[in-house]
């Protein structure tokens, strides 16, 4: 009955080419140790879907993504991801950028199963010239309105970070925004959750209200406990952005050099070296 | 109160932006000026108005800057936010990169989209702001870098292209709206100390200029103390409006 499983099995399940789900939002709530994971694996060629942030950037350095699927790329407290960035203007990623509203009602599509939702949203607007296979749709009834038909959303495998969860896979939010979480993991084939820390079932209700139990084990396939987790990107309650990382993140990618002594540093070992380097560096700049 | 700074000429035209709006939700995104201006409208002409902390909490009471809301009156999550785009309920302050003369606008890109020069965040909200909510703009450096006469990727629509409404445009110099037959952008006020000329120089195509142009209201000495002692003790404003 056990779901658990570690970072780099739920990387070792993905196969190159797959569309990827990413949850969280910007700088918020990211399953950070998963995408290290992806990091460390040989997986790539992939489809991202999210509103990205550093997991994006990260993605980007390593030339793991073919095709994001976003409505930004952002790391909140710095507006402007530099690995994402770069890899726009260098041409190495292809996008299909929507608008934020759009991209849920893609998201929704998929958990419902429906090939596409209807939307106002985009028209206008240069969303529809730079995406020229979204289609329009005359509403059937007497207003006739034209809509755009956002397409679902499907995912093959979809990665989500929460704050507690249990072995079985229900997983809860104890911070202020459950941001899509649960629509990427009605919406994918597979949904994989980490979490700062594995309960018990029935310590659930210790923690939050019983609406803080956001995604249920029917849509989940694998738990996996990753203490920091989310690192750097914030996971309220439990801790906050580490704002100072955060900078020394997008100075090092600014840099190919600094990104080398960054990425040897950090991004060289498995997730408890990636934490003990973060503990170290935050002794030295105290 | 005299020695009003340029900042708060431009946060009380902000505020002035919500004149009307009654009981809907003001989402000042843009940066801290109309954020702050959104909140002394609150505080003074229009308590109907709902306003949050910064994040997902609709506060009871308008939050100084910089601050969490004490006491929360509802929950405003994203998914809700973007409910309530579609609602309509809601008259958004976005920050444009480029803002041509319709008042179409870009946060996306710079150059080709295919492989832009620089990269700038993506469309995010501002399709479904621009075609469903009344939107204003805050321009914190007006310069003819953003006041362009095409704008590289339109992510936020302009009157010309079916925008719901293009209310306004503050920025560090004046106050411009789109009250002419065409929709053009019209030079409305500029800011105590700033000349017409300086604004038609620092913009990138033709502005609809009035015989007369008025100087843009100065904030009244309530609206100061509320901002200087109550909302922005810290004086984030002064660190958004160039010297």
């Amino acid at each position: 009955m056990s779901k658990v499983m570690s970072p780099e099995e739920v990387a070792a399940s993905l196969e190159s080419g797959m569309t990827v789900g990413i949850g969280g939002w910007g700088s918020r709530r990211k399953p950070m140790a998963l995408v290290r994971a992806i990091l460390r694996s040989p997986v790539t060629d992939l489809t991202v879907v999210t509103y990205g942030g550093p997991d994006v950037g990260l993605l980007c350095a390593a030339g793991r993504i073919r095709r994001l699927v976003t409505a930004f790329v952002t790391m909140d407290s710095i507006p402007l991801e530099p690995h994402f960035r770069q890899a726009r203007q260098s041409g190495s990623i292809e996008l299909t950028e929507y608008d934020e509203g759009m991209f849920m009602f893609g998201l929704y599509a998929a958990a419902h199963r429906l090939p596409f939702l209807p939307t106002p949203v985009g028209l206008g607007s240069d969303v529809l010239k730079v995406n020229p296979e979204l289609k329009t749709i005359r509403s059937p009834y007497e207003d006739g309105q034209e809509l755009v038909a956002v397409p679902a959303l499907n995912m093959d495998v979809a990665l989500v970070h929460m704050n507690r969860a249990d072995a079985r896979g229900n997983a809860q939010y104890l911070g202020p925004d459950p941001y899509m979480d649960d629509l990427f993991a009605k919406a994918a084939a597979r949904t994989y959750v980490s979490c700062e820390r594995l309960v018990d079932t029935a310590d659930f209700a210790k923690e939050g209200p019983v609406q803080s139990l956001l995604i249920s084990r029917a849509q989940v396939t694998g738990v996996v406990e990753t203490p920091n987790g989310a690192h750097f990107t914030d996971c309220v309650p439990d801790f906050g952005r580490d704002e100072r990382f955060q900078k020394l993140y997008a100075q090092s990618a600014a840099d190919p050099e600094q990104w080398a002594a960054f990425s040897d540093r950090f991004l060289s070992g498995d997730e408890a070296a990636y934490q003990d380097a973060v503990r170290v560096w935050r002794e030295e700049n105290r | 109160m005299s020695d009003v700074t340029r900042a708060e000429v431009c946060a009380a035209a902000c505020a002035d932006l919500f004149r009307g709006d009654g009981e809907i939700v003001a989402a000042a995104v843009a940066g801290f000026v109309p954020m702050l201006g959104s909140r002394l409208a609150r505080a003074t002409f229009a308590p109907d108005l709902l306003t949050t902390d910064g994040g997902p909490s609709l506060s009871a009471e308008p939050v100084p800057l910089g601050g969490s809301a004490e006491t929360a009156e509802g929950w405003l999550p994203f998914r809700d936010h973007l409910w309530l785009v579609l609602n309509g309920r809601r008259h958004v302050v976005m920050g444009p990169s480029q803002i041509d003369a319709h008042g179409n606008t870009n946060i996306s890109c710079i150059g080709d989209w295919e492989q832009p020069k620089r990269q700038l965040l993506g469309v995010r909200g501002g399709p479904g702001n621009t075609l469903l909510n009344p939107t204003s703009y805050w321009v914190p450096k007006h310069s003819t870098r953003v006041f362009t006469e095409k704008v590289d990727m339109v992510s936020g629509v302009g009157w010309d292209r079916g925008a719901h409404e293009i209310r306004a445009v503050v920025t560090n110099l004046a106050v411009l709206d789109f009250d002419t037959p065409d929709r053009r952008m019209r030079l409305r006020s500029v800011h105590p100390g700033v000349g017409v000329g300086d604004v038609t120089a620092a913009t990138g195509f033709d502005l609809v200029v009035p015989d007369e142009v008025p100087e843009t209201r100065p904030p009244d000495g309530e609206e100061l103390r509320i901002m200087r002692e109550v909302l922005d003790p810290k004086g984030l404003r002064e660190r958004e409006v160039p010297a």
